[in-house]
């Protein structure tokens, strides 16, 4: 199996694809609600990193 | 030939299989339970999802879990660690029979790569909560 070197910022987006694409899909009734519901999440998760991302920038300055 | 069974409501159950049957293949298989169920859309979504992230985990180098005991603490992210490793099924026991035991070292990618590996397993759990419910006729 190769060895696969990521940065923080593409682990933890791999991260919250993987994870959104599952709760969506087992969250919601519909298809649409579904999808709906996983883009959200998705887009959670950006927001959280790059949130937490600024405030530890902040922290160590 | 086997006759059809119908519910109290007259309808013919879309799978013949009982909820301990589908949720040990869910376990087993990431997706299995939805495929058994005749989900192929979301098992696949599921299937890809869980394997593909414990696949990136194996990469990045992220080591098992093993359950140890100690303090509190200790005994909260080593037992938990390794159910949350268990629970993604065939994935875990084949790459431990095949003899991938990474140590745990230092490094941010290798860190990920255990994160990695326990969520597939955590993801796989959800997955099989989802099979129960749908076997068990709680949701669609």
């Amino acid at each position: 199996m190769p060895k696969m070197n990521l940065t923080h910022f593409e682990a933890a987006l791999l991260f919250a694809l993987f994870a959104s694409i599952v709760l969506g899909v087992v969250t919601k009734k519909t298809d649409r609600e579904r999808l709906q519901y996983g883009l959200r999440c998705f887009g959670y998760f950006v927001v959280a990193l790059i949130g937490l991302g600024w405030l530890m920038w902040l922290g160590h300055r | 030939m086997p006759s059809k069974t119908t519910t109290a409501a007259g309808q013919a159950p879309d799978n013949a299989h009982s909820w301990p049957a589908i949720v040990g293949a869910a376990w087993l298989v990431p997706g299995a339970g939805h495929f058994l169920l005749k989900r192929p859309g979301r098992g696949g979504l599921l299937l890809g999802s869980v394997v593909l992230m414990f696949l990136f985990g194996i990469m990045m180098r992220g080591a098992m879990f093993h359950p140890q005991t100690g303090d509190l603490l200790t005994t909260v992210i080593y037992c938990g660690g390794f159910i949350g490793d268990l629970a993604s099924g065939l994935l875990y026991l084949l790459s431990t029979w095949f003899g991938y035991a990474q140590p745990d070292v230092a490094g941010d990618v290798h860190d990920y790569g255990t994160k990695f590996l326990v969520a597939a397993g955590l993801l796989n759990i959800l997955a099989m909560v989802d099979a129960y419910e749908i076997a068990t006729r709680k949701k669609q």
